[in-house]
């Protein structure tokens, strides 16, 4: 009885709320439609920049990326000389880089592993502290960090592609520490809580369970990390010099690397070049600066991308 | 399940490290096929090794000249200039990091001193080997010289005369349309032999207009600047109305001024330049084979261009090994070559030295030895 | 007799055991990774000390004697006056450059948390984190040899228009190697690094806020405003000090790109006003006599002491949130 009474007042007033509810006031939605304008214009901002410096790059360095380029070194290359490649500056980079990673990531995932799994007290709690503070440090203090170390070590007019290598580690390794800690943490406890009830000893443990599960996480962060200070140029500016000639080994002599390579070419400016001359390009070191560029984004980029894709593929499903 | 995981990963990292190894394996240290060079048998190439060197960035160009020229003449050495700067250079120098040092300036007396340890007690040599006119350059619309006093220009640097259609300028060039743009000085940021002899210059021809010394850090303070003489060129063509001072081979396009010497305008030239170091004293009080020289910036004579750049390779007389003496007798005997300066001329656009003082010059490097 | 009396080693207190776990490989094992942690602290130390050492005899020496051997040393200063500046000039670029940054990173992130389509989503946090990916030699050379030009008469324009206000007083450079320009690139470089920030604390958001708001009628930008933006306040501010951190040691770019000099002033549209501290290092660190080196690694050490503050800053913040860890 009451029910079929009330029923057509309640009806009205859910009516009456419906309306109101969906009848949102013309200030309100002007505001919120203004704001998803900004949003948009910002995401597009943001993207101005990305495909201006991309265009740029590859417009500019297109020309003169070819195998020759790839495969040759700057020896005996001068003036405005149609010649010249990136082949020794590439090598210092693989290498430099590649000893900065054989110095990192050893120290930088036991680092984790001890953050993670053996971590407690002062020790631990200082080394958490000082990796966030070591993320911080400017790559041209890390240069100078080198450079002085080594200086001290071996005198001054010392020049390795060691130098570089030790300059890049120091701003890798928290890098590597802090991507390895988050790896590690993912790995649910269950799985180590259930080695250890079938008497697996500790150490065992983390490197058969704990590691394994994550090494595709740590893979990624390693890979990360090298895209980062693959492009560093302030440290190795000021340690490991310049060269033309190919020089493979690490721990003699100066060193050509890329970034250095497009800014010591950016550097030189124009050629000169006399009116008689035939092979003879002004613009070279620009052109050659671009090209090497565009070699320099394409490795990042290429670090970056098989990064993610080791991630994608091989990241353990722990939710699934 | 996680093991084949795992493989993946590895295999991966394998085929990384392969594509590395692969990059490792192909490559050419000899970009410009210098067939006569490496590959023959040459008369001179019993000498090998490396040499290295740093300094002056004005002399780079040249050097890289003189550096190719060598090497394919010597195919087992290997000459590195590490272009940092004549104080960079000096400094290393003198601690004994590289075997030669390129210079804009020729070394104090302190230096000379500080040398004798780092030569062994011997002497040092300093050899004028590259000179270059240094070009007061410009971009203006529609214009493509000027005449100016140094007074004038030292006005124009020291930021007292503002626009292009100033009388102090207008009235010494007639001809020309001047715009009332506002005149940007550039000028350079860093340390250099190149600001030092521009300002030398202002200082001593220069008169009322420039109140400051002769320095390799341009005095007048904020203003446009820009790093090396390449940062030089790019901000001028960068930039409208300004003006600022290169060597004259980078000058390029630009418009450039040509100065009062005596009674007439002068426009920069190699012949000017290498004649205006021929009349110059030496300084006096130096060992026999150190040419620094004196230069005479208010000469009167309109055959001379006194802004000149003069720079200085510099060595020791004695060396700790046979080796290091022997090389760097080579490349200093080429570089003084009539050849090497016609490297460097075509190159750099520099001015090739007179043959007295190529006579003279390979006197010293003939007294390169090693400590016997 | 004496062969009745118990072997007593037994009985006495067996000597300080290690537990079975803490042997052999296990001991190793737990070292080496102790070891490890100890050995970031020691190269940390290190860099401190190593720059303290090299930087000591420029801190100790008086000014006018710096001045003799070293061109660029003003012949009038002491060290902190000769630092000074370049303090003021690395913190006005970072600053300028988190200005622009900051609003445009929240927009990115929350239009990559919240706008755009899921899927879509994904790839353009890719897009976004390549940003990062970019060297900084390259933005350098994008920013000297592209940027300079472009943006000359929009700076000409703002001289013109907005003179008035003393940081845009004219007139402007020509070409526009300013702060201005400086710092417009660095707002390029830390973007990436402040979105992807703002973007994980976004996307932790409690579903339940953002729901019960919009139950409660909110429109998409109110239920951002009330239950995102609260939420993600922190982390937007370690976001930014975090890229305020980045910009300060920037070397490559403002070196390419800026006209050096060293004055206090705001004048970001004028060449040769201000230079940051990484850069000035760069530029004259090939050139320079040993007391000169020392100076500028005295500079460096001040830069370090100011990146290590605001990154500091930037972990006492996020140390305040909750910690969101998958483990236990």
């Amino acid at each position: 009885m009451t029910t079929t009474l009330t029923a057509p007042a309640e009806d009205e007033r859910t009516a009456a709320v419906r309306a109101s509810l969906r009848q949102v006031d013309r200030r309100r939605s002007r505001v919120d439609r203004i704001m998803q304008g900004l949003v948009y214009v910002a995401f597009a901002l943001a993207m101005v920049p990305l495909v201006w410096v991309s265009w740029t790059v590859v417009a500019k360095g297109i020309d003169r990326f070819d195998v020759y380029f790839l495969t040759h070194s700057m020896r005996g290359v001068f003036g405005g000389m149609d010649a010249g490649g990136i082949y020794h500056a590439i090598v210092g980079t693989v290498e430099i880089t590649l000893g900065a990673t054989i110095i990192s990531v050893p120290v930088g995932i036991m680092t984790a592993i001890y953050l993670v799994e053996y971590g407690t007290g002062h020790l631990a709690r200082w080394v958490t502290f000082f990796v966030d503070v070591m993320t911080g440090i400017p790559s041209i203090v890390a240069g100078l960090f080198a450079y002085s170390l080594f200086v001290v070590v071996f005198g001054p007019d010392v020049r390795m592609g060691l130098m570089g290598s030790v300059a890049l580690s120091v701003l890798m390794i928290p890098v590597v520490v802090r991507s390895t800690e988050e790896m590690l943490k993912l790995v649910p406890n269950e799985l180590r809580e259930a080695s250890y009830a079938l008497g697996v000893p500790k150490w065992l443990t983390i490197l058969k369970v704990v590691l394994r599960t994550s090494v595709a996480g740590i893979v990624t962060g390693v890979m990360l990390a090298v895209a980062r200070v693959i492009g560093e140029t302030a440290p190795l500016l000021v340690t490991v010099g310049v060269i033309d000639s190919i020089n493979f080994n690490l721990f003699e002599g100066r060193m050509m690397t890329l970034p250095v390579y497009v800014y010591g070419q950016y550097s030189k400016g124009f050629a000169t070049c006399s009116e008689s001359a035939i092979d003879c390009i002004r613009t070279i070191n620009f052109d050659r600066a671009w090209a090497a560029a565009l070699t320099l984004i394409l490795i990042v980029m290429l670090l970056n991308l098989v990064a993610r894709l080791i991630s994608r593929y091989f990241a353990p499903k722990l939710r699934g | 399940m996680k093991l084949s995981r795992f493989s993946r990963v590895g295999a991966a990292a394998v085929a990384t490290g392969a594509l590395a190894l692969t990059l490792t394996a192909c490559g050419s240290d000899d970009p410009v096929g210098s067939t006569g060079g490496s590959d023959a048998p040459s008369e001179a190439s019993e000498l090998s090794g490396e040499l290295n060197g740093a300094g002056s960035s004005a002399q780079e160009a040249a050097m890289d000249a003189w550096r190719a020229g060598f090497q394919s003449a010597n195919g087992d050495v290997t000459v590195n200039y590490d272009p940092v700067g004549s104080g960079g250079g000096v400094t290393q120098f003198l601690k004994g990091g590289v075997a030669f040092a390129g210079s804009d300036a020729a070394l104090s007396d302190d230096e000379v001193a500080e040398a004798k340890s780092v030569c062994l007690d011997g002497d040092v040599i300093e050899l004028p080997v590259y000179i270059s006119p240094i070009a007061v350059v410009f971009n203006l619309e529609g214009v493509d010289s000027l005449n100016l006093d140094a007074a004038t220009i030292g006005k124009i640097f020291d930021g007292k005369i503002t626009t292009w259609n100033d009388p102090a300028i207008a009235d010494q060039n007639p001809d020309v349309d001047l715009p009332d743009t506002a005149i940007t000085p550039v000028h350079r940021s860093d340390e250099s032999g190149t600001t030092k002899n521009f300002t030398d210059y202002l200082a001593k021809a220069g008169a009322d207009g420039w109140p400051y010394e002769a320095d390799k850090v341009f005095p007048v303070e904020g203003g446009q600047s820009a790093k090396g003489t390449s940062g030089i060129i790019q901000t001028v063509t960068g930039g409208q109305g300004t003006i600022s001072y290169a060597d004259s081979s980078q000058a390029g396009d630009l418009g450039t001024v040509a100065i009062k010497v005596g009674d007439e305008y002068v426009a920069h030239s190699p012949e000017g330049a290498a004649a205006i170091v021929d009349t110059s004293p030496r300084v006096e009080g130096r060992g026999e084979f150190d040419f620094a020289m004196e230069l005479d910036r208010t000469s009167t004579d309109p055959s001379t261009y006194p802004l000149v750049l003069v720079t200085y390779d510099i060595a020791c007389a004695t060396y700790e090994d046979q080796a290091t003496a022997d090389l760097v007798k080579g490349l200093f005997s080429y570089i003084v070559s009539e050849e090497g300066q016609q490297a460097a001329a075509s190159a750099a656009g520099s001015a090739p030295i007179s043959d007295t003082l190529r006579t003279n010059a390979q006197a010293g490097i003939d007294a390169i030895s090693a400590k016997s | 007799m004496t062969s009745t009396a118990p072997p007593t080693a037994r009985a006495t207190p067996a000597r300080r055991r290690r537990t079975p776990r803490d042997r052999g490989m296990n001991r190793a094992f737990r070292l080496v990774s102790t070891g490890s942690g100890a050995l970031i602290l020691a190269v940390l130390a290190a860099v401190a000390i190593f720059l303290v050492a090299r930087a000591w005899p420029a801190l100790t020496t008086p000014g006018a004697e710096i001045a003799q051997d070293v061109g660029w040393f003003p012949a009038d200063a002491s060290f902190l006056s000769f630092v000074g500046p370049l303090v003021f000039g690395t913190l006005l670029a970072a600053v300028l450059a988190l200005v622009m940054a900051v609003p445009l990173s929240i927009g990115i992130a929350l239009f990559i948390s919240h706008y755009a389509p899921r899927r879509l989503a994904t790839a353009l946090g890719y897009a976004v984190d390549l940003l990062a990916a970019i060297p900084s030699v390259v933005y350098g050379l994008w920013g000297a040899m592209t940027l300079v030009g472009f943006v000359g008469p929009i700076w000409e324009w703002l001289a013109s228009f907005l003179g008035w206000i003393p940081l845009f007083e004219g007139p402007a450079a020509t070409p526009a190697r300013v702060m201005l320009t400086a710092a417009v690139v660095l707002a390029v470089m830390i973007l990436p690094i402040i979105t992807a920030v703002c973007r994980e604390v976004f996307l932790q958001t409690p579903k339940l806020h953002e729901e019960a708001a919009l139950a409660l009628g909110a429109t998409r930008w109110e239920m951002i405003r009330t239950a995102v933006l609260p939420f993600a306040r922190s982390g937007i501010v370690s976001g930014a000090m975090l890229g305020l951190g980045r910009a300060l040691g920037e070397t490559m770019a403002v070196l390419m790109i800026l006209s050096p000099g060293f004055l206090y002033s705001f004048a970001i549209l004028q060449a040769g006003q201000q230079q940051t501290i990484a850069a000035n290092i760069a530029a004259q660190y090939a050139d320079a006599a040993p007391i000169g080196v020392s100076t500028l690694i005295a500079t460096g050490l001040a830069l370090f002491v100011i990146t290590m503050a605001v990154n500091m800053a930037a972990r006492a913040i996020v140390a305040r949130r909750k910690d969101f860890s998958g483990a236990n």
